[in-house]
């Protein structure tokens, strides 16, 4: 059900978009702030400023039939989704109450009853596996589609290119996004793809791709709305570049200085939160202090994810055997 | 029982299951109209459509994620490799998401497919086409890995491969799929992680898996000739590995051979005599031999290829050098 772009979204909609987003800011700033304390080891790559992308898509489909897999910045896509945050940063932590019973990490987050599918973490090898389970759906013909995300990094990879094809030949409804945060780690993606507007790329398998503003939780919202709604009803793939930034580094280790302080300056004038919450403002939708209790209520989420985190309990040894073979 | 050749007993097992479960799709490079490049699913395309037998471009990488997407949302694929040698473009997908998928969920996904092909030496190929690619396979955690030697254990473990929730590597031989025998007729499973001993004896155990145990059967006719009376036990299954039946022959021969027609060096052959010698250490009269591949590239000359791989003459002096004989 897909709507226009100039229809207004109901009140209700945007507030369920705007909280969610800052869930993930405040939960993002958290695991941060719980790295730099050593609660939290490893690699952790944070969505600080693509909320927008992974909010305004995930609403867009239904889990219930749909599926959603996505790259190891999965933090954002797996609260969209509806994940609780305290199994979240208990995975975080390490601890055996995480999601993945601790095992899998911040690149790791499954859940099954939701139909997310990771949190994968070698670079463009999730596309094959969504493109699979797009071919379940459409072996089932049960009205299913796939959103399969990567980044600019993963875009050059063979496993893009071999996906898409098998994608056309077979007809298989999945919306692959190119979620471009413009840096594959400290690479500007101009600097290694033959072609600056990812939108062709999808032109040598006969995808048209389609560019979304990924500042915009509701563009985003429509425009994979849309998207979902056609590869369901044609049974197609198709392809999107979500034009996003992020605004920390690569991961918690990269300070970032490939890119000069005035482009992050000028990105975070369009923070995708700041964007909705003045139109919500604007409009009358939003006062401040309904702002302040909505933060508010996503801060002690937050702090209540650490709380819980910090009081479980550490796997068990035998815990190291299991989960090996079904 | 029927007289069948290991091609005709593989087809059988994928017809069976793909009749009994819906689930069971096969895809491929040549699977479908070519009938397979080794002629293995000869006809399923006709019985069962495009659907469920699939034609592949050659994106080995791709199709192979794809079958394990399926898997994870509830279909069992069997992916046919055309050879083992070209699931090296594969490799990713199957160790770090097949193997892992399950670990790294904590439980909540797993991947029940089968990958299958040819895998070894055959003839003239040379060194990108003649590969024994187990031991690769056989390293991680998360896969099982089946290798079986006659038509009956073809069909039966094959069924139970498909059958099993976990990824499962199938490894036939291109040398295997017209050599003829007898399969049981009617249901026929054969457990993973069973060896089967292929021949008792009392003097030596060796222990083999895959094409060589026709190799190894015959070296033991000739060590019969000569008063030696050897065991001969087929791993079938390399994961889950049937460790028991193993010591079981060792504490009663006292002697082991391994024969493995991969290359030594951190080889399942290898791993396996590792595992009598630790295990089976005061039931040893002799140390452990391995009979391995060569520790080299394949080369295509004929001479020069057979030489690299394990024969009946290495065989028999690898069991001499065990009874002192």
């Amino acid at each position: 059900m897909a709507i226009g772009k100039k229809e207004r979204l109901g009140a209700q909609i945007e507030a369920e978009f705007l909280k969610k987003m800052l869930l993930i800011r405040r939960f993002e700033e958290k695991a941060a702030q719980m790295y730099g304390l050593k609660k939290i080891g490893g690699f952790c790559h944070l969505y600080i400023g693509q909320e927008a992308a992974a909010v305004g898509a995930l609403a867009a489909i239904d889990l219930g039939r749909d599926y959603t897999v996505g790259a190891y910045r999965d933090h954002g896509y797996a609260l969209a989704c509806g994940m609780d945050p305290r199994g979240l940063m208990a995975e975080l932590f390490g601890k055996a109450t995480g999601v993945s019973r601790g095992k899998g990490g911040s690149m790791h987050f499954f859940d099954a009853s939701r139909h997310m599918l990771g949190g994968n973490g070698i670079v463009g090898a999730q596309i094959p596996i969504a493109t699979g389970i797009a071919l379940k759906c459409h072996y089932r013909k049960d009205g299913g589609v796939v959103l399969c995300w990567f980044g600019d990094g993963a875009i050059h990879q063979g496993s893009f290119h071999e996906s898409l094809n098998m994608a056309k030949i077979w007809k298989l409804p999945i919306i692959y996004i190119c979620e471009n945060n413009q840096y594959g780690m400290g690479t500007d993606f101009r600097r290694v793809s033959s072609v600056t507007d990812f939108v062709v790329m999808g032109d040598s398998y006969g995808i048209r791709g389609t560019q979304v503003n990924g500042m915009d939780v509701v563009e985003v919202f429509h425009d994979v709305g849309e998207a979902a709604e056609r590869a369901r009803a044609e049974s197609t793939p198709v392809f999107l570049e979500i034009k996003t930034y992020r605004y920390r580094g690569h991961s918690m280790s990269d300070p970032a200085k490939y890119r000069t302080p005035e482009e992050l300056e000028s990105y975070k004038k369009q923070d995708p939160i700041l964007i909705l919450k003045s139109r919500m403002e604007e409009s009358g939708r939003l006062t401040a202090e309904a702002y302040a209790a909505l933060d508010s209520e996503c801060k002690s989420t937050c702090d209540d994810a650490v709380k819980f985190a910090e009081e479980s309990q550490e796997p068990e040894p035998s815990a190291l055997y299991e989960d090996i073979l079904a | 029982m029927s007289m069948v050749t290991f091609r005709e007993a593989l087809r059988a097992a994928m017809d069976e299951e793909m009749e009994r479960d819906d689930s069971v799709i096969l895809l491929g490079e040549e699977v479908g109209q070519y009938n397979g490049a080794y002629k293995v699913s000869q006809g399923l395309l006709e019985k069962y459509g495009p659907e469920r037998v699939r034609d592949t471009p050659i994106s080995e990488e791709g199709f192979t994620g794809i079958g394990i997407g399926a898997a994870m949302a509830g279909l069992r694929p069997v992916v046919e490799w055309m050879t083992f040698n070209f699931a090296l473009q594969a490799m990713d997908q199957v160790i770090s998401n097949a193997a892992k998928m399950r670990y790294m969920s904590g439980g909540q996904f797993s991947v029940p497919i089968v990958f299958r092909g040819p895998n070894g030496p055959a003839e003239y190929l040379g060194a990108q086409h003649s590969q024994a690619l187990q031991s690769l396979f056989a390293h991680f955690p998360g896969l099982k890995v089946v290798a079986p030697s006659t038509p009956a254990d073809g069909k039966g473990l094959l069924k139970a491969s498909i059958r099993d929730d976990n990824p499962v590597l199938f490894l036939e031989s291109e040398m295997m799929y017209g050599l003829k025998g007898e399969v049981p007729d009617g249901e026929h499973i054969v457990a993973l992680g069973s060896a089967d001993v292929k021949r008792p004896g009392k003097d030596v155990t060796i222990v083999t898996y895959s094409k060589p145990v026709r190799m190894v059967l015959e070296a033991a006719e000739a060590l019969a000739a000569e008063g030696i009376d050897a065991e001969v036990v087929d791993l079938r299954s390399l994961r889950p590995l049937d460790e028991r039946t193993v010591y079981d022959s060792v504490s009663r021969t006292n002697r082991c051979v391994v024969v493995d027609e991969s290359m030594p060096f951190a080889s399942v052959g290898s791993h396996v005599a590792w595992l009598v010698s630790h295990n089976c250490f005061d039931e040893l009269d002799a140390s452990v031999e391995l009979v391995s591949g060569e520790d080299v590239p394949m080369p295509y000359n004929h001479s020069l290829e057979l030489a690299a791989q394990p024969s009946i003459l290495k065989i028999l002096e690898a069991v001499k050098r065990v009874l002192y004989a």
